[in-house]
């Protein structure tokens, strides 16, 4: 029988690790939304000297993927440095789960993104970042770097879906090499929209379609 | 509880009764010639023979004429050939236009966007929140360019029958077709072609506990519509290709033993499984039509809040339970139920509910062990989800 997830990844869903909230935690991020599917909120305890996480629970509605990311990611995170917790990819999370299948990536990286933002939270807080950044077209290209193609689970800037990216004003368009009737056009939009607009200073993003343009 | 076995996919397909794959079988290894001519050989004639016997069944139990019906590969291509044949067979070039609800199936739907490209005029219908058609837009879209309207009998996710004779009185004082795609409703509820005054009807064998790959369609008399593909002269000349003499004669033996009193037994099962769903878990609502009366009587649709469809899936699956979701993460395109939304509710509402389809294969011990497990399984995610509202 081929089911589309892995041993592991079925054990996560079934048992998941680090699940709850922490009451007087250091930090809390949340990513993804209810209207789109998958949501993750994670909590940060960490150790002001030593910098390591002490503690880290999540909360998670969504697919089996997004809770066993989400648990295994936890695992991942603890008792390291921020520093190295900062870097644990979706690619690390999915290899430990034995893999993921390609639609299903998306949901992995909503937990890998939440802990990045709840790990800056806590940075912003205590200080050891100043300033936010203003957004620029590499920050938007780190994060469309976080939306995948369903068909073939690589992210979309990897394939030549974007033609360009304007920034103006706090307004975002990305130019698709996709037709709006494309299977997966709406997701991919919802995705983009989704990933971008979080950014501080940007107010609106405009995901436009070969047939849409002109 | 002891592990069990419940299929409750029964609105996606059925399992198929004993004595139609018996009487099937004997078209595979003994009666296995092909029904092409009435001046045929004797095995020809045979196969002949069961094919119209199927036919003359399936007329009887919608009160249609024996050459009224065609059979086809299934709801798919009957409702593919329905929409494209019509316009390949209209000679009133003044009728360009194409009617269909948002709650239709894709073979009706994605057909309908596609002759939107070709220069169509193409219209979704309004549908209201428990899924029926909202008739005062019927009445504003419909006019006398307007060539074919299609809306379903039962809704496949959310069980909504829709009143068909008060749709196709507006559709006819347009002079134009109507078509229902009577796919989930079929036997389960009485369909007399000739009251409702419908002019193209779907069937599939394979929700009644017939062959997957066998369907029909009903074409009234008279109604001008031509084959989109080409080969013999099969099936009135409207469907080419070799009979399949084993799905069709299957079709015809799964319509003959059809049981009402079967039909009513699930309707019970059903009010049982929905009462004990809505008595044991907190912050259920129902899809689809309130009246059950209006509804398929083997379909239940709810949502549960904080939870999502998929990971309740895939938990009662671990149990034994088959079911299904209009959760975006679980269709092949990642978007949410098209049904849902166009009843005007949230991706959450969504994304959290699960159709249960029963059928008669299903006992009373089967819906006490679901609603067990679906009570643990909702409760367990509700624990899990961020949305969760102490």
């Amino acid at each position: 029988m081929s089911l589309p997830y892995s041993e592991k990844l079925i054990k996560y869903f079934m048992h998941p690790k680090n699940v709850g909230e922490i009451e007087d935690a250091d930090a809390v991020a949340t990513e993804g939304s209810p209207a789109c599917g998958d949501m993750v909120k994670l909590f940060l305890k960490v150790d002001e000297k030593t910098k390591k996480i002490k503690d880290i629970k999540f909360k998670s509605y969504g697919c089996a993927s997004n809770i066993a990311t989400a648990s295994i990611i936890t695992e991942l995170a603890k008792d390291k440095k921020i520093e190295e917790a900062k870097n644990l990819s979706w690619k690390v999370a999915a290899e430990e789960l034995g893999g993921l299948p390609p639609a299903k990536v998306h949901c992995a990286v909503l937990a890998v993104d939440a802990l990045k933002t709840a790990i800056e939270n806590y940075e912003f807080k205590k200080g050891l970042i100043k300033e936010k950044k203003s957004t620029t077209i590499e920050i938007i290209k780190n994060r469309l770097k976080h939306v995948i193609n369903p068909i073939t689970g690589v992210d979309v800037l990897k394939v030549d879906f974007i033609k360009s990216i304007d920034l103006n004003d706090g307004i975002v368009k990305i130019y698709f090499n996709l037709d709006s009737d494309h299977q997966f056009a709406n997701n991919i939009r919802e995705e983009i929209i989704e990933r971008l607009e979080p950014l501080w200073d940007i107010k609106e993003v405009k995901v436009i379609f070969n047939d849409e343009e002109g | 509880m002891e592990r069990r076995e419940v299929y409750l996919d029964n609105n996606a397909t059925t399992r198929v009764d004993d004595r139609v794959a018996e009487y099937m079988n004997h078209f595979h290894l003994t009666d296995y010639a092909v029904a092409s001519s009435q001046f045929s050989h004797i095995p020809g004639i045979r196969a002949k023979d069961a094919v119209d016997n199927a036919r003359g069944i399936i007329a009887n139990t919608l009160n249609a004429e024996q050459e009224e019906i065609i059979f086809t590969s299934g709801d798919t291509e009957s409702n593919n050939l329905t929409l494209n044949g019509v316009i390949e067979g209209n000679k009133d070039k003044q009728k360009k236009k194409i009617l269909v609800s948002k709650i239709e199936h894709f073979s009706v739907l994605d057909t309908a966007k596609r002759l939107a490209k070709k220069g169509y005029a193409v219209d979704f219908i309004n549908v209201n929140n428990e899924g029926f058609i909202d008739l005062n837009h019927l009445e504003d879209l419909i006019d006398e360019s307007t060539l074919i309207v299609s809306v379903m009998h039962g809704n496949h996710e959310v069980g909504t029958l829709q009143n068909l004779k008060s749709i196709s009185e507006i559709v006819h004082k347009y002079g134009s077709l109507f078509h229902s795609d009577a796919t989930y409703s079929y036997l389960q509820v009485p369909i007399d072609v000739n009251d409702i005054g419908v002019d193209l009807l779907t069937l599939s064998a394979d929700k009644v506990h017939g062959p997957k790959g066998v369907g029909a369609l009903y074409i009234r008399k008279g109604t001008p519509i031509i084959k989109i593909m080409e080969g013999g002269y099969q099936e009135y000349n409207i469907r080419p290709g070799v009979e399949n003499v084993p799905g069709i004669a299957g079709f015809g033996k799964a319509c003959e033993i059809y049981n009402d009193e079967e039909t009513n037994k699930i309707k019970n099962l059903r009010n049982y499984l929905y009462s004990t769903i809505k008595s044991k878990i907190d912050r259920v609502s129902l899809n689809g039509a309130s009246d059950f009366n209006k509804r398929i009587p083997n379909n239940l649709n709810v949502s549960f809040d904080y939870v999502e469809g998929e990971s309740v899936v895939l938990h009662l699956d671990m149990r034994g339970i088959s079911v299904i979701t209009g959760s975006a993460c679980f269709s092949r395109s990642l978007h949410a139920s098209h049904v849902l939304l166009a009843m005007g509710f949230s991706h959450e509402r969504a994304h959290g509910s699960i159709r249960f389809g029963l059928s008669k294969y299903i006992t009373k011990e089967d819906i006490d062990y679901t609603v067990y497990h679906v009570n643990e399984v909702v409760e367990n995610l509700k624990n899990l989800s961020p949305l969760t509202k102490s």
